[in-house]
């Protein structure tokens, strides 16, 4: 794919990201949308898919649970969680060649997933927007901050690809950045993640003011972040922007400090819902990185370990109790 | 025949357990047990207090009896005592003791509360303090009676900065043994304190956070391991302050994980039940502790944020 316009966009899971970017391209281009539920795919056909909130909009899409049936497309973004990539990545391999694929996955490392079952140039990106998923067919757009985009290094993706993309995002309404770099911003949103949706999911706490406060979480959250930062430097990485810095902005915005409109990150509605989080691709990657480079990270390895304790408390079965012996 | 007039049995000894919550209700449903000692209890809840003073104080479970208790919510009706045994939650532990130090100013008062701290606050009030430590467990079953969970011994002995001398020591020990309450006086009680209190701080928000029983706690590595890094900053905090351990704490968690492996810390059944913690006596105490000693404790430190946090998150709207 060169710098042509791209008509055709396949969205891969539609969760809150996937809706609203398949929801907004279908008015610039060709949308299909890849479900895992028959009859989501079955509602997106018959109903569109609805977008209410920042922006106001009915989306017509072509949208199947079977990757084999999709129509070919110029451009894939993969958008379910990190915790299912593997899988869905394994249920494309073979398919869409000559396509570029986009992943937008919180955390570090759904390239190298992606590129396990295929040669297609990659383009990485993070996000920043925010919503709410209604049903099958109905999303809210919140925050309407930018998705980041950059060629993944590995694949040599070209930066006009990765400019039409970004082109194409912002024309339908959203809004996007192109980066030639985005290793930087995709560590930078990597830190802040692993410190604030840890802290959310351990107190069960929305992004508030409380989350900056140096005499409540202001000192933990702090801590998480420089750790990270230790790593990032360790790893040659400068950061694109602080996150100690993001976290005071995102609490001072309008939408956040006050507590009754702020942001649940989503490993908080994960917990709540008992779903698995997406924790060992965020703080647990944050770990792995900080092992392979001999840095110190006490205090995530900590969040790491509770989060994967809180999992384990809905997904393991009561043990039959032990008799001293 | 009312309380007072058991006095006249013997040289007579008078007691008042102040808060007579789960723990309270044990030490003075038992000391009642004895014909010389009179007690006296205070607790704010009105409906316990009225049900001890129509029916006594019953506990079932692993004990049962009924001891005669005199109970008030108010505090001027206190008499002289000539002990007083505080087991009020720790966060309570200020306000109980500001109403009630005039009975014990010819007295000696002990703590047999959970965490640290709880004997700094009382000395500010009283002259001669005791400290505490109990295993005994128990629960308000209804208004004026309690389910004993466990049995388990008291150890007791002189708060070091204000004490109580080690023959009132003793004899607020023999009182308790005499009453089925087995109890030991020593010279220092903070070997004790602090085995429970590493302990305690090393599962107790451990379970909150994950919501894990305390076996699986154990039974999965990750939080196992989290569990003897606490313990370890507790450790290091005890030995700054020339404290000897009576036992591993790490040895004790993996005790308890074979014969409580399905009990819930009750720091999970207070965030199950959306009720304040007492993380700031337990978790906040090493970090008060550790500090004043120039140890390090972050670990401490963060869970303790992260305790405080989740009970801010239940004033949030949702």
């Amino acid at each position: 794919m060169a710098a042509e316009r791209i008509a055709r966009v396949c969205v891969i899971g539609a969760g809150t990201i996937g809706s609203l970017l398949a929801a907004h391209l279908s008015r610039v281009a060709e949308v299909s949308v890849l479900t895992r539920r028959p009859e989501h795919a079955a509602a997106l056909a018959r109903e569109g898919l609805r977008v209410s909130g920042k922006s106001e909009l009915v989306g017509r899409v072509r949208a199947s649970d079977d990757a084999g049936e999709l129509p070919p497309f110029e451009l894939g973004i993969i958008a379910v969680k990190a915790t299912e990539l593997e899988q869905v990545a394994a249920r494309l391999a073979g398919l869409a060649r000559g396509a570029t694929m986009m992943t937008i996955q919180n955390g570090l490392g759904a390239e190298e997933v992606v590129a396990r079952h295929g040669d297609w140039p990659l383009i990485s990106s993070v996000t920043f927007m925010s919503g709410t998923r209604h049903s099958d067919t109905h999303v809210e757009y919140e925050l309407d901050t930018a998705t980041w985009l950059g060629p993944w290094a590995r694949t040599g993706t070209s930066m006009d690809t990765v400019e039409a993309v970004a082109r194409l995002i912002n024309e339908s309404g959203l809004r996007a950045e192109a980066f030639t770099d985005l290793v930087p911003a995709q560590w930078s949103k990597l830190i802040f993640n692993s410190a604030v949706n840890s802290v959310a999911a351990l107190t069960g706490l929305p992004h508030v003011a409380l989350f900056a406060d140096e005499d409540a979480l202001g000192p933990v959250v702090r801590r998480l972040v420089d750790e990270g930062k230790a790593v990032a430097a360790a790893a040659g990485v400068e950061l694109y922007e602080d996150p100690w810095e993001m976290n005071l902005l995102a609490v001072a915005r309008g939408e956040t400090n006050r507590s009754d409109y702020a942001h649940v990150p989503s490993m908080l509605e994960d917990v709540l819902a008992h779903r698995q989080t997406e924790v060992d691709f965020i703080a647990g990657a944050v770990v792995r990185e900080a092992a392979r480079l001999g840095i110190d990270v006490p205090l995530t390895a900590a969040v790491h370990r509770l989060i994967r304790g809180r999992e384990a408390s809905w997904t393991l079965r009561a043990q039959p109790k032990r008799v001293p012996a | 025949m009312d309380a007072a007039g058991a006095a006249e049995a013997g040289p007579g000894m008078r007691i008042c357990v102040v808060g007579v919550g789960a723990v309270g209700s044990l030490f003075a449903a038992h000391l009642a047990q004895v014909d010389e000692i009179e007690v006296w209890g205070y607790d704010v809840a009105a409906d316990h207090v009225d049900a001890i003073n129509e029916r006594g104080l019953r506990l079932i479970g692993e004990a049962d009896l009924v001891g005669r208790v005199r109970a008030t919510t108010d505090p001027a009706e206190l008499p002289p005592c000539e002990f007083g045994i505080v087991a009020t939650k720790s966060m309570y532990t200020r306000q109980a003791i500001a109403q009630t130090a005039h009975a014990f100013s010819d007295g000696a008062v002990a703590s047999v509360q959970n965490g640290v701290g709880n004997e700094e606050v009382i000395a500010e009030h009283v002259e001669r303090v005791i400290r505490g430590t109990t295993f005994p467990a128990g629960r308000v079953v209804e208004p004026g009676v309690v389910y004993m969970d466990v049995r388990g011994d008291t150890w007791l002995g002189p708060f070091e900065p204000r004490p109580a001398s080690l023959e009132q020591v003793t004899r607020l020990a023999e009182a308790m043994t005499a009453g089925g309450m087995n109890a030991k006086a020593l010279e220092d009680a903070r070997g004790a304190q602090w085995t429970k209190l590493i302990f305690n701080a090393a599962t107790n928000p451990i379970g909150a956070l994950t919501q894990l029983t305390h076996g699986r706690v154990c039974e999965l590595a990750e939080t196992r391991r989290l569990v003897s890094q606490l313990v370890a900053e507790g450790k290091a905090v005890a030995d700054a302050l020339g404290i000897t351990l009576d036992s591993d704490p790490d040895e004790l968690v993996d005790h308890a994980a074979e014969v409580a492996y399905e009990h819930r810390a009750s720091m999970l059944q207070d965030v199950l039940a959306e009720r304040a913690t007492e993380i700031d006596a337990l978790n906040g105490g090493i970090v008060r502790f550790g500090s004043e000693q120039g140890i390090p404790t972050p670990l401490n430190e963060a869970i303790t944020a992260l305790i405080k946090g989740l009970e801010f998150s239940w004033r949030q709207p949702r």
